[in-house]
């Protein structure tokens, strides 16, 4: 990277889901990000203020925030997943801000898909409860690389060692069932802003880092798939103007892997190879490419290739998966209930099949984190293990080798709607 | 920074880009709403990256006021011309000549809330099926919770409370004749990207956005530019100073700075240290708490 793409702009993007029900302080401890970052501007704070004394509150309302919809601010709660921004002179911050009651397992999991960290609040005067085991699944489940538990309110336990270790190894024994990759805890207090962003003098028994420094400094270079070359075709670049009347560019966005020029790539479903000719942004021409890159490429040989077609590189990384039946775990998001063995559109990558529901083989209890066997309704925040066929083989990779291709939706032919979300395993 | 690993602006020039050819490969009759503002100029930037060395593969339209800064209008037909571009330009007067709505009355009188019927009409009338739009999440509050593709019904309203669930990269843009689809492909930039943007791209911006020179007036704690159609109050006088635009809308509601930033550093300055939102300055969000929320519904920008 060099001139103007160093220095200030060069700052890595992280992207965190917030998970809590209404009275952790979810809306707070955001509140608190955003105005200890400065990311909070008068006009915004000036509104909040103005409704907040409406409200009758003695404090500023830091939840005002992120309410965004009229029936939202009339009821006192969060609907809808909302995004919201703030950065540091290291990081950019993306926030999928969940609501923590109605429809909570299709909220999270939707603001889950994309995130690299996984915030988890805990109530210090609480302790791990169904939820905490019921948010914790869902990060594992969708395979957020790391999870940062913040026990909140520690104001309200006198600041207490005991109190914050005892959740930990709660939450612990929790993970130790799950596949989490990387948990951190931190003890704070939103309201108060102990160890959000700066060091408190509460917690002197604490050496660990604060909040914001966590997210600032967590690795998150090996959270992408860097080993398993794959770009779904995404579009054909055809100018066949008087300029370039040769072009035949395959534009997509790079789902894992590293591609350099000269490299030898594999076409599905047509099996033919061929040599990597050049690899373009715009009018700028690479040497190396990865992921997500969204890039167009040339090869040496003309080959038919269209969209939904996947470019990859052989190598000694994971075979890609070419099948016709496969498992996934399944999210039902819709107020219709599945219906068993019916027929639906499968979006996965930029292909586009049908699938049939064969089997549901058990349903999560989300709550005693127990698999059902006997029960194969499915309906709206249920998750189950399903095996599904498809009218042609799907090009796949599992999902905890990779996220870009090993995930689908699932959409019902009559309303159009997005029913479901499925991990392949 | 690791090996392999690409800078904020990047990976949000990536995102833009993939929903750009999801549309084109999705829709069957897209079209890129344009204003001539910096978030549609930095949104057709990113199309014409995405599918170069080809054409972008569909048409711009703009909603025109008849209220526009004369500056964005010269800024639009030359950048067309550059680009080898079409652009489809529909006029509010014409919404209003032909009885569909009526015009505001009064000081605060804005074609801003005319320009939806307009816009509904342009994208009945020519069947398109996508209408992208620069709209960003942190702009409003409403926004914040608005899809990447964001369905649409026949009357061409949002049902903020019924949207469809977008996970990963998984966009599903399915839906029956008569309905259409709002995609906002920088929904993820927030103001300071989309300048750190366009200075290291080195992207041309219209004039407007640098200070200059103009006859302006205050109202209510805004600075407006004087224009003909300005219906003043007595109590208000038009004073010449040097201001610049942070966001360009309708000559009616948008808000003047005073600022002597000449470059696009300058301005990243600015917007640095800058203790107001961008739409702080837009007499249109200040209507009622739920201005945005309203407007959106109906099937505004």
């Amino acid at each position: 990277m060099s001139g103007k793409e160093s220095g200030y702009l060069d700052m890595e993007l992280l992207r965190f889901t917030t998970a809590g029900s209404v009275d952790d302080g979810k809306s707070t401890l955001i509140g608190r990000l955003l105005f200890d970052s400065k990311a909070i501007f008068e006009d915004q704070m000036e509104a909040i203020e103005r409704a907040s004394m409406r409200s009758g509150g003695e404090q500023v309302n830091l939840a005002l925030l992120t309410d965004g919809l009229r029936a939202e601010r009339e009821q006192g709660i969060t609907i809808d997943v909302a995004y919201r921004y703030f950065a540091t002179p290291k990081r950019k911050f993306i926030i999928a801000d969940t609501p923590g009651h109605i429809q909570y397992t299709r909220n999270m999991v939707t603001g889950a898909s994309t995130a690299n960290v996984a915030i988890i609040l805990v109530d210090a005067r609480h302790g791990v409860l169904e939820q905490t085991r019921r948010h914790a699944y869902i990060a594992s489940l969708l395979q957020i690389p790391h999870i940062i538990v913040c026990v909140n309110k520690m104001d309200l336990v006198d600041y207490s060692e005991d109190v914050f270790n005892t959740i930990v190894k709660d939450f612990e024994s929790v993970a130790s069932n799950l596949s989490v990759l990387d948990v951190r805890f931190v003890p704070i207090s939103a309201l108060e802003g102990d160890n959000v962003v700066t060091r408190s003098e509460n917690t002197d028994w604490y050496d660990g880092p604060t909040l914001l420094y966590l997210l600032e400094n967590i690795h998150i270079g090996s959270d992408i798939n860097r080993h398993d070359f794959r770009l779904p075709v995404q579009y054909v670049i055809r100018p066949q103007s008087k300029e370039f009347p040769d072009f035949r560019g395959y534009a997509g966005r790079i789902a894992g892997g590293v591609l350099k020029k000269g490299d030898t790539v594999t076409v599905h479903p047509s099996g033919f190879s061929s040599v990597v000719k050049g690899i373009n942004i715009f009018n700028k021409e690479l040497d190396i490419a990865y992921a997500p890159q969204s890039v167009c490429i040339e090869l040496e040989d003309d080959i038919d290739i269209s969209r939904g077609d996947m470019i990859i590189k052989e190598g000694n990384g994971k075979p890609l998966c070419i099948e016709q039946d496969f498992d996934v775990m399944l999210c039902w998001f819709n107020d219709n209930n599945m219906v068993p063995r019916g027929k639906y559109t499968l979006k996965h990558t930029t292909a586009e099949v049908r699938c049939m529901i064969k089997e549901v083989k058990y349903k999560v209890d989300i709550n005693a984190l127990e698999k059902n066997s006997d029960n194969q309704e499915l309906g709206m925040n249920d998750i189950a293990r399903v095996s599904l066929r498809t009218t042609k083989p799907l090009f796949f990779d599992a999902y905890n080798t990779n996220r870009n291709t090993g995930s689908i939706i699932l959409i019902d032919e009559g309303t159009n709607e997005t029913v479901a979300a499925g991990m392949i395993l | 920074m690791d090996n392999y690993q690409i800078n904020h602006l990047r990976e949000l020039e990536a995102e833009s880009i993939f929903v750009i050819r999801e549309v084109t490969a999705q829709f069957e009759n897209p079209v890129m709403l344009f204003s001539g503002g910096k978030d549609s100029i930095v949104m057709f930037h990113l199309a014409r990256k995405a599918f170069w060395p080809a054409r972008v593969p569909f048409p711009l339209m703009h909603i025109d006021t008849g209220h526009n800064f004369q500056e964005t209008l010269e800024y639009r037909d030359k950048l067309m011309e550059a680009t080898g571009t079409k652009c489809i330009v529909k006029y509010v007067q014409d919404t209003i000549d032909k009885g569909r709505v009526v015009e505001e009355k009064g000081y605060n009188a804005s074609r801003n809330k005319l320009q939806t019927v307009t816009l509904l009409d342009g994208i009945e009338d020519m069947k398109f099926d996508a209408a992208m739009g620069g709209g960003r999440r942190d702009e409003e509050k409403a926004r914040a919770k608005e899809r990447f593709f964001s369905h649409r019904d026949e009357f061409g309203q949002w049902d903020p409370k019924n949207q469809r669930p977008e996970l990963w990269n998984l966009f599903n843009g399915k839906k029956n004749m008569g309905e259409h689809f709002r995609v906002f492909p920088i929904s993820n930039w927030t103001e300071m990207d989309v300048w750190q943007y366009i200075y290291m791209e080195e992207i041309e911006l219209p004039s407007l956005y640098y200070t200059h020179k103009r006859k302006v007036f205050e109202r209510d704690g805004v600075i407006l530019a004087a224009a003909p159609f300005m219906t003043l109050r007595n109590s208000e006088e038009v004073k010449e100073m040097n201001v610049r635009c942070r966001t360009i809308g309708d000559i009616t509601c948008t808000g003047l700075t005073l600022s002597e930033a000449n470059t696009i550093e300058d301005i990243i300055q600015e917007v640095a240290a800058s203790r107001v939102t961008e739409r702080g300055g837009r007499a249109d969000d200040k209507r009622s708490e739920a201005a945005m929320e309203d407007r959106k519904k109906e099937g505004y920008f």
